[in-house]
């Protein structure tokens, strides 16, 4: 407010009269007015919920959404300047290609061709998500991605020095210079950058990003004809056998459960190392199984490459730990889910028809032309 | 556009009102006294606390040097002798004292009621509500990506870091020879966890700490690490015990409980 008297009193009066009419913001310079638009308020978005999703867990009265908050999120979503390298962008492992994951990859390399440790999630439907990242340990989506951004192995950056770069843009020397100042004003109203508003607007990107147009959903909502008779087989054994864990339209309980992986070398707890609770040792969350057929490879790890090769594991080598999830138990003692080779095609079927050609081609959630992909 | 002229005319109604008078919001009937000021000055037993300083001795016998303590102090309340007190507003109750600045020790309250206090209670850590909230909610030292110095967050976990002791030790039994305590965990926000938050009362045993129009009193703490090192709840070993972070929680809870007693009243400056 100081500034603003400061400014008031600098002014004069003919200038005065200028700044109410026009009401442009204290922070130009009198002398040259800005076009009208640049002090538009921000265009509300009016996000709307899929007629066979539930009601999203994110609270959006806290972060309206905006055209402008959306597409400021977009481009920090690619871009690479949140990361130490300004190479490593959320986008380059979270392709739109592969529903936002990192194609091809088991773990993701970040910064300096680092590897991590496990296998780069989708980002879709985030609004309907209690927690995020494989053990849960993010309660809030605007929490994100201080995650990675700060992992050493990911982006090795820090939020407080991301914060400064971006207050110095445009760079000539980027890619694509993009003005930051200026899209947070036209998003937030001013040009101030903090933490906050970054978080938040990389929040309205993620919320904007919903798979709702899968061949399951045209057959949900009652068109019959959409699936053959293999993916109606399919969705009948699919209930009967994975919607325990797999549940509802978004395909998770969102719960941790142990599926009988063993523990490779490095022995990620999972939830555990998360609560510090034994029973919830070598837990991982169910995955959603929207776009499941564009995200190989598979597992917390990225140690399946195929849908043929989850369904063996959940057929034949669930292994058994004290942490187990009672699900894989059989009465005689043995582990596993009973899976004849045709049920297994016939799943596999079904899961396909989860794939989203609409997002993952969907121009809003492109890259704006500030991305990397390794 | 009406938006626009909504917003210049309330620019104009504010300068007006700021020619007039700056004096609209003193309505409150309570007097509010000049300040109340709380020093946390960190010691080593009976020495001052240096950063890689001289070395000390802990209750096992093993030799250290203190490079980095950090904690976060939070919820403060003054109490009186009639038993009443002045809760410190949430949002401004919140600070984070470092060894290596000096400013952070001193932590300065405003609008603090004119009167006698005979105790303070606060909070060693970040509450578990405050844990959780919303981004907008986390502002200056509660800001992970702004203003916070030292990582005294966990990204991975979302919870801050309530205290942060580390240094070099030959009986550390890593590979740099230092020694690592890192302890926080607010209670979990789905699953319970361990609570590491502990509250800290500390009466002035006789003496008032006097709030008036003028005079800013200053509660002069101790604040001693070989406590954390021996309390009521266990001895540490620096040799055992090289690094305790989220991974041990019984153990960083023992160390919270050693933390917890490591305050104590020095003298009051009315």
């Amino acid at each position: 407010m100081e500034k603003i008297i400061k400014s008031l009193f600098s002014l004069n009066l003919p200038v005065l009269a200028a700044f109410l009419i026009m009401g442009i913001s204290c922070s130009k310079s009198p002398e040259t007015p800005e076009p009208e638009e640049e002090d538009k308020a921000p265009t509300p978005v009016v996000w709307k919920k899929p007629v066979n999703f539930p009601d999203p867990v994110y609270d959006m009265s806290r972060n309206p959404l905006t055209e402008e908050g959306i597409e400021l999120g977009r481009f920090l979503f690619y871009d690479g300047i949140l990361s130490r390298t300004n190479q490593i962008g959320c986008g380059t492992c979270h392709q739109q290609v592969a529903a936002f994951t990192h194609h091809g990859h088991e773990l993701s390399h970040g910064v300096d061709d680092q590897l991590g440790t496990r296998n780069s999630p989708s980002i879709q439907n985030l609004a309907w998500y209690p927690s995020f990242f494989w053990d849960g340990g993010v309660h809030d989506l605007d929490l994100v991605p201080f995650n990675p951004i700060e992992n050493p192995v990911e982006m090795g950056e820090t939020v407080k020095n991301v914060i400064t770069k971006l207050k110095n843009t445009p760079l000539s020397s980027a890619k694509k210079p993009v003005d930051y100042p200026k899209m947070f004003k036209k998003a937030f109203g001013t040009e101030e950058i903090n933490s906050e508003r970054m978080l938040k607007a990389l929040s309205q990107f993620m919320l904007s990003m919903v798979s709702a147009n899968s061949k399951y959903d045209f057959y949900v909502k009652g068109d019959v004809s959409a699936f053959n008779a293999q993916e109606k087989e399919g969705l009948g054994l699919f209930k009967c056998k994975c919607s325990t864990c797999h549940s509802g339209e978004l395909f998770t309980d969102f719960s941790f459960r142990n599926n009988g992986l063993i523990p490779l070398k490095i022995n990620d707890q999972g939830r555990g190392a998360v609560t510090g609770l034994d029973p919830d040792m070598y837990k991982f969350k169910v995955p959603s199984l929207r776009n499941v057929g564009l995200t190989a490879p598979y597992m917390h790890d990225g140690r399946y490459h195929s849908l043929e090769e989850v369904l063996d594991h959940y057929s034949d080598s669930v292994h058994k730990t004290t942490t187990l999830d009672p699900v894989f138990l059989k009465p005689d003692g043995k582990t596993g889910i009973v899976l004849t080779a045709s049920e297994k095609q016939s799943i596999i079927a079904f899961l396909k028809t989860l794939n989203d050609e609409q997002f993952i081609q969907d121009a809003r959630f492109s890259d704006p032309g500030v991305g990397t992909s390794f | 556009m009406i938006m626009k002229r909504i917003f210049s005319f309330c620019l104009y109604l504010f300068s007006g009102i700021t020619f007039l008078s700056f004096n609209s919001c003193e309505s409150d009937p309570t007097p509010t006294g000049a300040g109340f000021s709380i020093e946390f000055d960190n010691v080593v037993g009976t020495k001052n606390l240096v950063l890689n300083g001289p070395s000390n001795v802990n209750s096992t016998g093993e030799d250290f040097v203190i490079t980095k303590f950090n904690y976060f102090i939070s919820n403060i309340k003054l109490t009186r002798a009639n038993g009443t007190s002045y809760v410190v507003p949430q949002d401004s109750s919140y600070f984070l004292i470092m060894e290596e600045n000096k400013e952070s020790q001193f932590v300065k309250l405003k609008n603090v009621p004119v009167g006698d206090y005979t105790g303070v209670e606060f909070m060693v850590g970040v509450d578990s509500a405050r844990s959780v909230s919303p981004v907008e909610k986390r502002k200056g030292v509660l800001d992970p990506g702004g203003s916070m110095e030292d990582g005294m967050y966990w990204a991975w976990n979302s919870g801050y870091i309530f205290m942060k002791l580390e240094g070099t030790s030959p009986a550390a039994t890593s590979a740099n020879s230092k020694f690592y305590y890192h302890i926080g965990l607010f209670g979990g926000y789905q699953t319970r966890t361990v609570n590491n938050t502990r509250v800290v009362k500390i009466d002035f045993a006789g003496q008032k700490a006097t709030v008036s129009a003028e005079e800013i009193p200053e509660v002069h703490l101790l604040v001693d690490v070989l406590k954390i090192f021996d309390g009521p709840a266990t001895r540490l070993s620096i040799a055992k015990y090289s690094s305790v972070m989220s991974q041990l929680p019984e153990k960083s809870q023992e160390i919270a409980n050693n933390y917890s007693k490591m305050f104590s009243l020095d003298h009051i400056h009315n």
